[in-house]
């Protein structure tokens, strides 16, 4: 019977050096190691043994079960290897091929600076307020010092609305300024630090520079104790933030009715660096903002006294900012909804 | 303004270079936009400096100082092979000459002792004969067999017009031999002057502003005239009807002038400012205001009846035939200067043809007055002429200057033309300007500013601008000059400190100022969240114009608007831009169409407001909108996905699903069919707040008939506007549910139900029928065709079940299976199949 068992044992071992795929080995399992099988038929065979044969004959078989049972293991685990191998190697991919297209929005480039500059001021303690796109002529020039028939109206030039006869004048807003006014009426006595972004319109031909809609954001603060020397250092602080500690900028005297003193800002010529070029009109600067201190008219008209309380204004134009900081060419794409345009940003 | 140094140096030494004038000036709020240099160059490395160095001249050159100078004709002969041509002798100083070529016409032959500009061998200069603007650099030629060695000058070649049609002659005392730059060069600041400016509206004006800025003392003459005639007293008279019209009339006389043109140096500067030259006695009228900012207006006197001019309103039907000939109505909202006949002038903006001066001109009024700045401004509007003179005194003109410039005229159109000045001037002055004090605090300038300055040193700021100041304890008492009409409160003033102080010096301080009650726009924060949701959808955000037109509205709607509904405008530029939008769509549906010209795959939205005008209120409403547009391939085309199928219908409204979950709006509105005739009948819905049944908006595919009034050749195109405001009120915060450990049982059904159920009924009765167990419930296929029977389709829903505190067992699911499965049945006639 031994010899018998060493015969199986010895064949097994045999055929399972030939075998090379998992599903021949599945069968030479099912041949030697199942239920049935040349192995268990010897085992059957047991029961003609002597008492004494019986164990050592019962030992070898176990023997060879284990043996023929570790032979297929570490064969199984070799076939498995190596066909995931094959596999994977089936698998291969050209990895400089194109990624599937995963299409992604963008928000328009004046949304993201408006957010650029909210985000920056409201780490000074400004928030964000809105106010109508369609103005009374009171709202927009009046109650912000544009005396009638003065010539600081010719500086903007305005969109008047058809209305009935006997109506107050209405305008397109020019600027968020009269945002100013509605800010400061909703809050005196209160101190007040609110940025006013929005739409505002001018009766401008539309070519590569000008735009008969823009945006601008209007920034207020109203308190007791607020000087030119904070609005300053308040806007120099934006530059710092939005054109990066490199960025120079001046102030010089400049003219809004509705502030006094009042400030132009100019920034160190970007692409020149201040030697002169077409984009600065080789003057080396470039205008980015407008500010002042309010004008006490105007705080009066807000419902403060300009005696106790002071303040300072400013505005800006996303869209400038843009152009600037990307060497946009032309002004007419911002609105034109052109996604090769609008895909850059 | 543009400003002559030379003739600003005449007011006020200049001790800086023209580059670092440019910049004082700018710092002082006088911003300098051009230097334009004329036959000088620019400092090195200078930002304002030309480029000198392209193919193409700047407008201005600079004239080389040793081949480019002053010229005498010394003999003009014939050309001896061309009858055109002629061959000037040009000497230039120390016995040297040359003989050039030329075929300028207004060189004739015998001319002896013109003054010419000369160029020799080596000067660059602007070529006069090329079609396009390019350097030339002389070289010596010879033209039909004659040589020449140099070149007699037009000022299109120096640089300084585009006049080529004859050299430039000199005046006779031009210093022959002199480098041209020496002679005529100079250098003109162009100054951007904000309204409030209008004192530097002339070159005295910006001479004090210079002399205040570089501590340079003013040279400020008082004009002399030399009067050799008989007393003006009883040969001309002056009625003001109303001073407020006009404060000041002032008038002088000159007789026996003589009409030519002026001398060349003030033609050279009338150029340079900008100005036409025309007669000596216009040019010195001009000349004036440009020195001294008061506008003149010289009248022929032989043709003003008694010599009597009257100031006063227009009356209504008069008629003025005015300078430049146009026949103009008149209104009693114009002040006129008339004489006992009729109305001769319009006050501060144009005189009257009639009585101007022509050749005939013997006895010349001339008139300097202040008028009223708003009628001015309102004359200029009404009748569309602004002119030098009405933008001076739209801004405001000094009241004590008339006199003053007119006895400089006076004397230069002695000198100029002639004529014989009578002693003394005629000025009615009726109101005389009273010189404003104000007091200005040390600590009003604290509190401005920001800065300590001692009442001295803020005395010492402002009285080089012309404040004569009154030193006291803590303050300065102002007097302001007459010609700072700007300056009326102690905020100007404080503003003349910190302009003087320089705003640079200012301190950068951050606001200690006590921080604001914060206040939070819930509505901003909203429309945050809804751009970053669609973006995070794939869409992009667009702007498109607020203003439309009624033309636009029609293309979408295929009907034409009501034109009342919509607000106007009363001066568009463009009729495209005419109307103020109601609805976002109709643009945005443009933008679409033309993003499709160029792009496979467009997906669109716009946050706006639109504007409905309110019959009750003066202003209108301006909802908040959300429009979204799509149209082309669901995906860009790649190896991938070669041909991807069109978004439709269900792209858009799944974005929107997103989106009303996000908002936590999703259980409080429903999608019903859409009646709008712009859209596809099946294939549009509109979203309805369930609670109230009202509409937020409508969406879906463009009918065919829209999309072709579009332009759009894709076969699907989907949009949607929605009222955001509407929306945003719905929103709810997020509501936490408990997860729930014991596992989830889900179970399939199919409910095959006539086709007129919709999926939404089946899904209701699905979830009212399972109750608080059922977790979810989700349709996952959707079937027409054998073996379901036609007019029926199978909706199959995939649930899920679960229990917070236990496994559940078959039991107790398919209890609630056979009673969602009855329900179906009595409800909605439905059979079902797992
Ligand atoms: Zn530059």
């Amino acid at each position: 019977m031994i010899e018998q068992l060493e015969q199986v044992e010895k064949q097994a071992l045999a055929e399972l050096e030939a075998i090379t795929t998992v599903e021949s080995l599945r069968t030479w399992r099912s041949t030697y190691l199942a239920k049935v099988g040349p192995i268990a038929e010897i085992s059957r065979g047991m029961g003609k043994l002597s008492a004494e044969e019986r164990p050592r004959v019962g030992q070898r078989i176990n023997a060879v079960k284990q043996s023929l049972q570790g032979a297929y293991d570490a064969l199984e685990q070799k076939l498995i290897a190596e066909q995931r191998a094959r596999e994977l190697e089936h698998d291969r991919v050209d990895v400089t091929l194109p990624g599937r297209p995963a299409p992604a929005g963008r928000l328009h480039p004046t949304t993201q600076t408006l957010r650029e500059i909210e985000r920056i001021f409201s780490n000074l303690g400004f928030t964000v307020w809105e106010s109508p796109e369609v103005e009374t002529d009171e709202y927009n020039f009046g109650l912000l010092n544009f005396p009638p028939d003065h010539p600081a109206r010719d500086m903007q030039d305005t969109f008047f609305v058809k209305m009935p006869p006997g109506s107050p004048k209405v305008v397109m807003r020019t600027h968020t300024s009269p945002g100013q006014i509605h800010a400061m009426r909703k809050f005196a006595p209160e101190p007040v630090r609110v940025i006013l972004p929005g739409k505002c319109y001018r009766m401008e031909q539309v070519t590569a520079r000008s735009e008969m809609m823009f945006y601008q954001v209007e920034g207020l603060a109203v308190g007791e104790n607020i000087t030119m020397g904070d609005l300053k250092g308040t806007l120099q602080e934006f530059a710092t933030q939005m054109y990066g500690p490199e960025a120079t900028i001046r102030f010089r005297p400049s003219y809004f009715p509705f502030t006094e003193p009042s400030v132009e800002v100019d920034a160190r010529c970007f692409l020149c660096s201040g030697k002169g070029c077409r984009m600065c009109k080789y003057s080396g600067w470039l205008e980015i903002l407008g500010a002042g201190m309010v004008h006490p008219n105007v705080l009066r008209n807000g419902g403060y006294d300009p005696e106790r309380f002071s303040g300072f204004a400013f505005g800006m134009g996303p869209e400038r900012i843009a152009i600037l900081k990307y060497g946009i060419d032309d002004i007419r794409w911002f609105w034109s909804g052109d996604l090769r345009f609008l895909e850059q940003f | 303004m543009r400003v002559p140094l030379s003739w600003l140096k005449e007011y006020v030494d200049i001790t800086l270079s023209p580059e670092e004038l440019a910049t004082q000036l700018t710092l002082a709020g006088l911003e300098v936009g051009s230097i334009d240099y004329i036959g000088v160059e620019a400092a090195p490395g200078s930002a304002w400096a030309p480029d000198l160095s392209g193919s193409e001249p700047p407008e201005h050159i600079p004239w080389d100082a040793q081949k480019v100078v002053v010229g005498e004709l010394l003999e003009v002969n014939q050309h001896p092979n061309a009858d055109r041509l002629t061959v000037p002798v040009v000497g230039y100083g120390e016995g040297r000459s040359i003989a050039v070529v030329t075929g300028a016409p207004n060189i004739k032959v015998g001319m002896q002792g013109e003054k010419v500009a000369l160029a020799l061998t080596g000067a660059k200069l602007i070529d006069g004969h090329s079609e396009t603007r390019k350097w030339v650099t002389l070289k010596p030629t010879k033209l039909r067999g004659v040589a020449s060695e140099g070149m007699v000058c037009s000022e299109l070649e120096l640089g300084l017009s585009e006049e080529h049609e004859g050299i430039l002659f000199l005046p006779d005392d031009a210093p022959v031999g002199t480098p041209l730059r020496e002679y005529i060069g100079d250098v003109v600041l162009d100054i951007d002057l904000t309204p409030n400016l209008s004192r530097a509206l002339s070159i005295v004006g910006v001479a004090r502003e210079v002399a205040a800025i570089t501590g340079q003392p003013l040279k400020l003459p008082e004009p002399q005239v030399v009067a050799e005639g008989p007393s003006i007293e009883g040969r001309a008279k002056v009625t003001v009807e109303d001073p407020q019209d006009c404060p000041r009339f002032t008038v002088g006389l000159v007789e026996g002038v003589t009409i030519k043109p002026s001398p060349w140096w003030m033609q050279q500067r009338l150029r340079l400012v900008g100005m036409r030259p025309i007669s000596n006695i216009v040019d010195v009228s001009n000349y004036v205001m440009l020195e001294w900012g008061q506008p003149s207006h010289a009248f022929d006197a032989d043709t003003i009846q008694d010599r009597h001019l009257i100031a006063r309103r227009a009356k209504a039907g008069e008629k003025l035939r005015t300078l430049d000939n146009q026949q103009r109505q008149l209104s009693p909202e114009q002040i006129v200067v008339a004489d006992p006949r009729g109305v001769q002038s319009l006050a501060g903006v144009m005189g009257g043809a009639e009585t101007e001066v022509t050749d005939a001109t013997r006895n010349v009024l001339l008139e300097a007055a202040i008028w009223n700045p708003p009628v001015i401004r309102r004359t200029v509007q009404a009748l569309k002429l602004p002119s030098e003179a009405s933008k001076r005194f739209e801004r405001g003109v000094d009241p004590q200057a008339p006199p003053v410039a007119l006895r400089r005229a006076l004397e230069l159109l002695r000198q100029v033309s002639g004529g014989t000045v009578a002693q003394g001037l005629v000025d009615v002055y009726s109101q005389p300007w009273q010189a404003q004090q104000i007091e200005l605090t040390c600590a009003e300038v604290r509190r401005l500013l920001g800065i300590e300055l001692s009442a001295a040193q803020i005395a010492d700021l402002l009285s080089g601008l012309g404040f004569e100041c009154e030193v006291g304890v803590d303050s300065v008492l102002v007097v302001v000059p007459s010609y700072r009409l700007d300056v009326t409160m102690a905020a100007d003033l404080v503003e003349e400190v910190a302009r003087m102080y320089g705003y640079e010096k200012l301190p950068n301080t951050l606001l200690a100022d006590e921080l604001p009650p914060q206040y939070v726009d819930e509505v901003q924060i909203s429309e945050r969240r809804v751009k970053d949701t669609l973006v995070a959808c794939g869409a992009q955000e667009v702007i498109t114009y607020s203003l439309t037109s009624l033309e636009v509205v029609e293309t979408l709607n295929g009907t034409a608007p009501d034109a009342s509904e919509y607000l106007m405008l009363e001066n568009p530029i463009a009729p495209e831009r005419s109307v103020l939008r109601r609805d976002i769509l109709p643009e945005l549906a443009q933008v679409l169409a033309d993003n499709l010209r160029e792009q496979s795959r467009v997906v669109l939205f716009e946050v706006g407001r639109v504007f409905h005008p309110q019959p009750s209120r003066t202003l209108p409403d301006e909802p908040r909108r959300l429009a979204l547009a799509l149209a082309g391939q669901r995906n860009v085309v790649s190896w991938h996905e070669a041909d991807p199928p069109l978004l439709d219908y269900f792209d858009l409204k799944g974005i929107l699903e997103t989106l009303l979950e996000r908002l936590g709006v999703d259980a409080q509105v429903t999608f019903t069919p859409a009646d709008d005739a712009r859209f596809h009948p099946g294939r549009s819905a509109y979203l309805i707040q369930t609670a109230e049944g009202t509409s937020l908006g409508v969406l879906g595919e463009l009918h065919p008939d829209t999309r072709d009034r579009l332009g759009l050749t894709v076969s699907r195109a989907v949009v949607a506007e929605l009222d955001l405001d509407a929306l945003l009120l719905l929103q709810m915060p997020p509501r936490y549910r408990v997860i729930h450990r014991p596992p989830a049982v889900y179970q399939d059904i199919a409910v095959i139900a006539p086709t007129s159920v919709t999926a939404e009924q089946a899904h209701r009765v699905i979830q009212a029928a399972a109750g608080p167990l059922l977790e979810h419930v989700s349709l996952f296929d959707v079937y027409t065709g054998a073996p379901i029977p036609e007019d029926q389709r199978s909706l199959a829903f995939r649930m899920s079940f679960r229990a917070a505190d236990r496994t559940l067992s078959d039991a107790e699911i398919n209890k609630i299976r056979e009673k969602i499965i009855r329900r179906l049945q009595s409800e909605l006639g439905a059979t079902t199949r797992s």
